[in-house]
């Protein structure tokens, strides 16, 4: 195994573009990274696509050697990587190993889904799929009622209040108002988002992401050529993917994602570092609960210290250690399949100290937690300044 | 989860009242989801008639519909 650099990152705004379709989604977020790589599309030696419900949301599929082609990636492998929200989490970890295990130098990752071309009951529909089909969706569950029954249990088992959760969105609103990528720039109250309408009791409008269109780029090659591109190399000092069971009721206890947990402790072994050591985080802020139960997984705070540990500021872009300073699913956006690469990219920018206005101060060190479904799949990235 | 057999009585592990449905529910909204802990062991997730629950509460398995298991509070 070698060391492996991000050198190149390249993403398309998140939000709602009813004129854009899905692979100028893709090949958009790819030549900017390229571009950004100082890279021909032709010196690309693998492309792996990280993308969800391409074919149920837009009816095309073979999808990864669509946008190559487009893109002027031809004559190699270009494979999709389907995990559901982690979809390009998943594209990353593999297209991580490859370069690790030396198959190849340059490989692009790219990550991409179109979402608002559907109703919104069609899209809730699509992405149940990533559930149990026949158990906990049979039943009538939505993601939002998934995640709000694991809310239900954490505030049962540890007290975690509606105003701890509301302290995510408004956290990440503020922060998602300052990125110029994000979906929904607003400023948005902790009253308002108490008293936005309910999705899934306890969760209102304002505990869930949002469904968007996008995509994101980024460029793998070892740390050893790093020196050849013109961006602060980045390297991946611990990368992992888990899984777990797909259903929420084959789980001894919901209010953990055991694969995170698991996830989390591979990948401090491998960089050699503990949770102390993560100086900002990107986490998978589906649901507002999710980010709270992701600090807990990941070892920044005990179990059930979650919610008053956002509540306390210490997870703003000013805190101690900011969490999701991008805005986060919340707010920057959660088109599916784009947003493990999004992540990536958004932690990469602040190792290079480029985040403008949303720059944290301590940016050596960033960790980015991708998740699939309900938590059956897992992947944890930690990123540090060459 | 499939064999009637598994519908034992069990408590409510945690629960959800869903307003934003899937297309196929939308007449029934807002409706009572819930994880049960079942008294011969494991959890399944069932809807809830009647009376809403809370976590912690008995409930007795009620009827099957389109193989969905339904429960409610026994009566008092």
């Amino acid at each position: 195994m070698r060391p492996v650099a991000v050198v190149g990152i390249g993403k398309t705004a998140f939000g709602a573009f009813p004129d854009r379709d899905l692979r100028s989604l893709g090949v958009e977020a790819g030549l900017n990274c390229l571009k950004d790589a100082g890279v021909e599309p032709g010196r690309v030696e693998a492309f792996y696509l990280g993308n969800f419900a391409g074919p149920s949301f837009v009816g095309q599929n073979h999808l990864a050697p669509y946008i190559a082609g487009a893109m002027g990636i031809t004559g190699v492998p270009a494979t999709r990587f389907e995990a559901a929200c982690a979809s390009s989490g998943s594209a990353f970890f593999h297209a991580y190993s490859s370069v690790a295990a030396g198959l190849y130098d340059l490989v692009l990752v790219t990550g991409v889904e179109k979402m608002t071309s559907q109703p919104t009951p069609r899209v809730s529909e699509i992405l149940a799929g990533a559930g149990d089909l026949a158990g906990e969706v049979k039943a009538g569950a939505t993601f939002a009622a998934l995640f709000a029954m694991v809310a239900r249990r954490h505030m049962y088992q540890y007290g975690t209040t509606r105003e701890q959760l509301a302290a995510v969105a408004v956290k990440n609103h503020a922060n998602a108002a300052k990125n110029p990528y994000a979906h929904m720039r607003k400023v948005i109250t902790l009253e308002q988002a108490l008293k936005s309408k309910p999705v899934a009791e306890p969760l209102t409008l304002y505990d869930c992401s949002l469904v968007s269109d996008g995509a994101a780029s980024v460029l793998l090659a070892p740390l050893e050529r790093a020196a050849e591109f013109p961006g602060r190399p980045v390297v991946v000092a611990g990368m992992a993917q888990t899984s777990g069971p797909v259903a929420l009721d084959q789980r001894e206890d919901v209010t953990t994602f055991a694969a995170v947990k698991k996830a989390g402790e591979k990948v401090y072994r491998m960089a050699g570092m503990t949770p102390a050591d993560i100086q900002f985080a990107e986490l998978h802020d589906c649901f507002t609960i999710a980010e709270v139960i992701a600090t807990e997984d990941l070892g920044f705070v005990k179990p059930g210290e979650g919610g008053p540990y956002v509540e306390r500021g210490c997870t703003a872009i000013g805190g101690s250690r900011p969490v999701n300073p991008s805005g986060g699913l919340k707010a920057k956006g959660h088109p599916v399949g784009a947003t493990g690469a999004g992540q990536i990219f958004d932690v990469v920018e602040q190792i290079r100290g480029q985040a403008g206005e949303r720059q944290v101060k301590h940016h050596e060190v960033g960790l980015a937690q991708n998740l699939g479904g309900s938590g059956a799949t897992a992947v944890v990235t930690i990123l540090r300044a060459a | 989860m499939m064999a009637e057999t598994t519908y034992s009585p069990g408590s409510v592990y945690t629960e959800t009242v869903v307003w934003s449905p899937p297309e196929a529910y939308a007449n029934d909204v807002p409706y009572q989801l819930a994880i049960l802990d079942l008294d011969g062991g494991g959890k399944l997730t069932v809807r809830i008639l009647g009376d809403r629950v809370q976590i912690g509460d008995r409930v007795t398995f009620a009827e099957s519909r389109n193989g969905v298991p339904y429960y409610r509070k026994p009566a008092a």
